[in-house]
């Protein structure tokens, strides 16, 4: 057990998962908050499409998928704060329009074929030492803004129209908060995998908004969470040889059901 | 710049596709009134106080407030919206909640709350009787004590004037009358402008009255007339209010209590 340590791919994947826990803790809250579930579901599918046109490139495709994920957050932005009521549609095309990119360009991409299982459900223990560094510094550009813009994040989520009326700038607070999703999402997809994401950005947080009321100490449980879902998770994943990006998910799904039900009876009602 | 109305309202109109929200409507609110707007739910009472907000952008007709636009000058408007707007499930305190009242005076990089935010802060749950509730998270609160919260943080930015959307609608009736006196108070401090679907929320000390249905009727006083309510209601005045043009508060007081 003690020798897996030893061996440089775990240990990646452990750090990695570690830092991927602290995105996903600190901007999951505000996904669980403010109910952008399916806005960062759309969000990390549509990445597909960044991870294609790296691969046709000959980028590398975290990085494309960086870029292109960020563009799109920025595009969904828009169109929802200048439209809001299409919102679910926009949110519903992108998605798929990222995918049927990803599939294309990957498939006009001269050469082998990717491990397209990687990028849709995660393989922490292919993370290279090169991406780690990428996700650390991902990691503390996402600290270093939330914690410059945390009032103007909490007015916006809170309460969008009477942040207009106090003059904040909303539409340029709500795309930073939208940027800090997709660099999160991209982050994950290395844990996860592009379809898993969603339940590593809002498990974690849904758990900790059942035992707190603040939203920072909600953010530092959520990442505690996040961290002991990735590590047992992967060490699971190792001695039973089973795929870990999943394996992380069921542990994060099973803990929540178990709070749920815990809560539930403590109670008599679920809190919604 | 002292004679300028607080809100000035020109012959503004609004329409959400084809259906007209507003039309043609003047309102002009002078410093220390207490101008109540009442006509039935539909009639565009929140869309006008979005107008005045900068919310909605109005198709024809102007919009001033504090001699300014009410982009430059909103917020130093305290806004109490039609409840609910936002999530209760929130995670946030009701100091919290009142306090982020005071970000929009907060011009920092970047923001913190200040001594005086802080201050501002106690002041205004004082004022609204929740000061031993600043610790409590919002859900757990009653209506009542939601709406109160509401309008701390709407006062928290020693606003110059106060917009009210309804404010007594989550209010159950024991309080009622003790919230109606919080709201009358306030009205001696600042001006007030609140609108509402229910005439027998009106306080005596109501300074000026419109009614609105898509078309505004005011004779810019504190009566209700006849002529206004069948404008507005377009249904028979006496089942709306009896004895015109008596103050309507009283009347419907007395007739509510057995």
């Amino acid at each position: 057990m003690i020798s897996i340590f030893a061996l440089e791919f775990f240990r990646n994947a452990l750090v990695a998962g570690l830092l991927a826990s602290v995105a996903c803790g600190v901007i999951g809250t505000y996904v669980v908050v403010r109910r952008m579930v399916s806005l960062s579901g759309g969000i990390s599918h549509a990445a597909f499409g960044g991870i294609g046109i790296g691969y046709y490139l000959g980028l590398d495709p975290l990085l494309s998928a960086t870029v292109f994920t960020v563009a799109v957050a920025l595009g969904m932005g828009e169109l929802s704060l200048r439209r809001r009521q299409n919102l679910e549609t926009v949110i519903g095309a992108m998605w798929a329009t990222g995918m049927a990119l990803g599939i294309l360009f990957i498939y006009l991409s001269p050469g082998f074929a990717p491990d397209l299982l990687g990028y849709l459900f995660g393989n922490i223990l292919l993370v290279p030492r090169s991406d780690l560094l990428l996700m650390g510094a991902l990691v503390i550009v996402i600290l270093v803004v939330v914690s410059l813009f945390f009032r103007d994040f909490f007015a916006v989520t809170f309460d969008e129209e009477y942040a207009r009326v106090m003059n904040l700038p909303v539409e340029r607070i709500s795309l930073l908060l939208l940027v800090l999703v997709a660099l999160t999402v991209v982050m994950l997809i290395q844990v996860v995998g592009i379809i898993l994401v969603i339940a590593l950005l809002t498990i974690p947080a849904a758990i900790a908004r059942e035992f707190t009321s603040r939203l920072g100490r909600m953010m530092v449980l959520a990442v505690a969470l996040g961290m002991a879902f990735t590590m047992s998770g992967i060490v699971l994943s190792y001695l039973l040889n089973v795929p870990s990006g999943a394996t992380i998910i069921l542990v994060s799904a099973a803990v929540y059901g178990a709070v749920m039900v815990v809560r539930r009876n403590r109670t008599g009602a679920l809190a919604v | 710049m002292s004679g300028d109305p607080v809100i000035d309202v020109r012959g503004v109109s609004v329409a959400f596709g084809r259906r007209p929200a507003l039309e043609n409507v003047d309102l002009r609110v002078e410093k220390g009134d207490f101008y109540a707007v009442i006509g039935p739910n539909g009639g565009g009472k929140s869309t006008l106080l979005k107008v005045i907000l900068g919310l909605i952008r109005p198709s024809e007709g102007t919009v001033r407030v504090l001699g300014g636009t009410p982009f430059e000058r909103r917020h130093l408007i305290g806004y109490v919206p039609q409840y609910r707007t936002f999530d209760f499930s929130y995670p946030v305190t009701v100091g919290e909640m009142v306090l982020s009242g005071r970000l929009g005076h907060i011009r920092g990089f970047p923001r913190r709350y200040r001594e005086e935010d802080l201050a501002a802060a106690d002041r205004a749950m004082e004022t609204m009787g929740i000061a031993d509730l600043a610790g409590q998270e919002i859900c757990a609160l009653s209506g009542g004590q939601q709406q109160r919260a509401i309008i701390a943080r709407a006062l928290v930015g020693d606003p110059e004037v106060l917009i009210l959307d309804e404010p007594m609608v989550y209010v159950d009736t024991p309080t009622g009358e003790h919230f109606l006196n919080l709201l009358t108070g306030l009205c001696r401090q600042m001006t007030v402008l609140l609108v509402t679907h229910d005439i027998g929320v009106l306080s005596s000390r109501v300074t000026k009255v419109a009614c609105l249905n898509r078309r505004i009727f005011t004779h810019e006083t504190a009566e209700i007339t006849g002529d206004m309510l069948e404008g507005a209601y377009h249904c028979p005045v006496d089942l709306i209010a009896h004895g015109l043009p008596h103050r309507v508060l009283g009347e419907h007081e007395e007739k509510e209590r057995p």
